[in-house]
């Protein structure tokens, strides 16, 4: 057998320990790569920035635990540049298993700025019923969310006495793994929707690096104020907050891999083309 | 609650499990994968139950969730008897009950998408495409503040690939002529989103292999030093006798030359 035909019909198992060798070599030695911060990522600071000391967020964290290495960093580095500017944070979940995430978050960042829970953040939890509750959430927030996650009524938190609907907010942080996410929030919130300010409700977007193609149309037509797309955007939102989490320490291992499979696309490219010609 | 650094030996443990289906399917990931869809059914129930139906539905029913004085909400009645409907499918013959709650759920939603789709998306997205090619006089083509923002040539792009790519997805005419030319190109930009599409693909699925190697070379190691080590070293050990017993199995199954 040639070495063509052998590599035409390699063992897909030496792909995957190539890939291995690729990621493992980061976690020896760290490369630091240098990372860009796009248009979009600066769109999604400062939109953070401009929130008012004192002013209010909404933080949707519409993810679970299947798409958590792209999206915690991006929920840790927004909560420390929302509490680093005294910015209060509600947040609050469509995807069932997002509120443990969303408190492990808060938990781990609100210590950092001695931030106290009900009166300078809250999680209100999970709620189901996707875009009824987008649009509720427009009129009566209290009324979608009676209660927190942990059972205590809203009426009795200090930071949501006052907090009615998004009036009452400045910004949407949508950080967003599918459905229900950054679309359906862009569609039923962002052309319906004034804020605190008597603006159309801004909203910023961090997603999955799947669904971000798809969300760069929203930032294009001026729907979206920001978008962090992925473990790239994460990393960028960590580099603009100054903190150097999980994300950036994978940006190597992301720059990699992506190297190897451009190679993999080209050798396979050379053998089919190579096949081709031989069998004419 | 269990200490962290058992939730991490589990954790670790489960996901070596998971990854050695990239070697072969075997018993160990089947027994990690059936045991992965049991729990996280029994998660979803539960998390229904506490979130949604008794804050939402029971608690303010029997008047054990208002507010301090407030008494029982008897219109819940209506939504839970709708909500009952839907179970009648298990009874052949009231099975058609549960089409009243469909059609209230597929109206409801049929609506709010609708004005969603169109208010959020169609026409802000046409709108977006309405641009100006032509660039402001006396500053150069590439200037990036050219045509309020983004510069003349990216309207351009953007303008012409949506037109190509609306021809190509149009089906009334032979792609002939003019509109055969435009299709051809729209098919060029659609192509290029697709690539893109499938840049960002690898990026997520990578992202989710080095959010596990961070538990497995980080994490883990960190919370129970020593098991963890024990444990990949095992993991590693066990792929090595597999894919040496696996080529001493092809070299035997090879047929020989005569």
């Amino acid at each position: 057998m040639s070495l063509s035909n052998r590599l035409v019909n390699l063992d897909r198992r030496y792909i995957f320990f190539v890939i291995l060798i690729v990621i493992i070599i980061p976690y020896i030695r760290p490369l630091g790569l240098p990372i860009r911060v796009s248009r979009e990522a600066e769109g999604f600071f400062s939109a953070i920035e401009k929130v008012p000391a004192g002013g209010t967020v909404l933080l949707a964290a519409d993810y679970d635990p299947g798409s958590m290495p792209e999206l915690q960093p991006m929920t840790l580095a927004a909560l420390d540049l929302c509490f680093r500017r005294n910015v209060k944070v509600v947040g609050f979940c469509l995807w069932p298993a997002g509120p443990p995430l969303l408190n492990r978050a808060l938990s781990q960042v609100a210590p950092r700025y001695g931030k106290e829970y009900g009166v300078d953040y809250v999680n209100l939890g999970f709620k189901e019923g996707q875009e009824a509750v987008m649009v509720r959430v427009g009129s009566a927030l209290p009324e979608v969310f009676p209660a927190d996650y942990n059972g205590t009524p809203v009426s009795t938190l200090p930071i949501m006495q006052d907090v009615e609907n998004f009036s009452s907010v400045h910004l949407l942080i949508s950080i967003s793994a599918g459905y229900p996410g950054t679309k359906e929030w862009v569609q039923q919130v962002g052309q319906r929707f004034q804020n605190a300010n008597r603006e159309m409700l801004p909203i910023v977007s961090g997603c999955t690096a799947v669904s971000a193609p798809e969300y760069y149309a929203y930032v294009n037509a001026g729907q979206l104020d920001g978008l962090l797309g992925g473990l790239a955007g994460a990393a960028e939102i960590e580099k603009l907050a100054g903190v150097t989490g999980t994300a950036t320490r994978g940006m190597d291992g992301q720059s990699l891999a992506h190297l190897i499979i451009i190679a993999f696309i080209v050798l396979g490219n050379l053998l089919y083309f190579l096949g081709g010609r031989r069998k004419k | 609650m269990l200490p962290e650094s058992i939730l991490l030996t589990l954790n670790g443990l489960f996901t070596l499990a998971i990854l050695s289906f990239l070697f072969r399917d075997n018993p160990i990931y089947k027994f990690a994968e059936h045991l992965f869809i049991g729990v996280a059914a029994g998660y979803a129930v539960g998390l229904e139950w506490h979130n949604v139906f008794l804050p939402n539905l029971w608690r303010p029913l029997t008047g054990a969730g208002g507010a301090a004085g407030a008494g029982p909400r008897l219109i819940l009645l209506i939504p839970f008897a709708i909500g009952l409907l839907m179970y009648s499918r298990f009874v052949s013959r009231y099975a058609w009950l549960s089409r009243w709650s469909l059609a209230f759920m597929v109206g409801a939603y049929a609506g709010l998408a609708v004005i969603g789709a169109a208010q959020g998306d169609f026409v802000p997205q046409v709108e977006a495409t309405m641009l100006s090619v032509v660039p402001r006089a006396g500053t150069p083509l590439w200037d990036a503040t050219n045509v309020s923002g983004p510069s003349a040539i990216n309207n351009l792009i953007l303008v012409l690939g949506t037109f190509a790519s609306l021809a190509y997805f149009f089906f009334s005419r032979e792609h002939k002529g003019a509109l055969g030319g435009a299709a051809r190109l729209g098919i060029w930009f659609l192509m290029v989103s697709f690539g893109a599409s499938y840049g960002f693909t690898v990026m997520a699925r990578y992202s989710l292999l080095i959010g596990r190697f961070d538990l497995l070379f980080i994490d883990w190691p960190a919370a129970a030093p020593g098991i963890a080590q024990l444990c990949m070293a095992f993991f590693v050990l066990a792929i090595i006798v597999a894919t040496l017993l696996e080529v001493r199995a092809r070299r035997r199954h090879t047929p020989t030359a005569p």
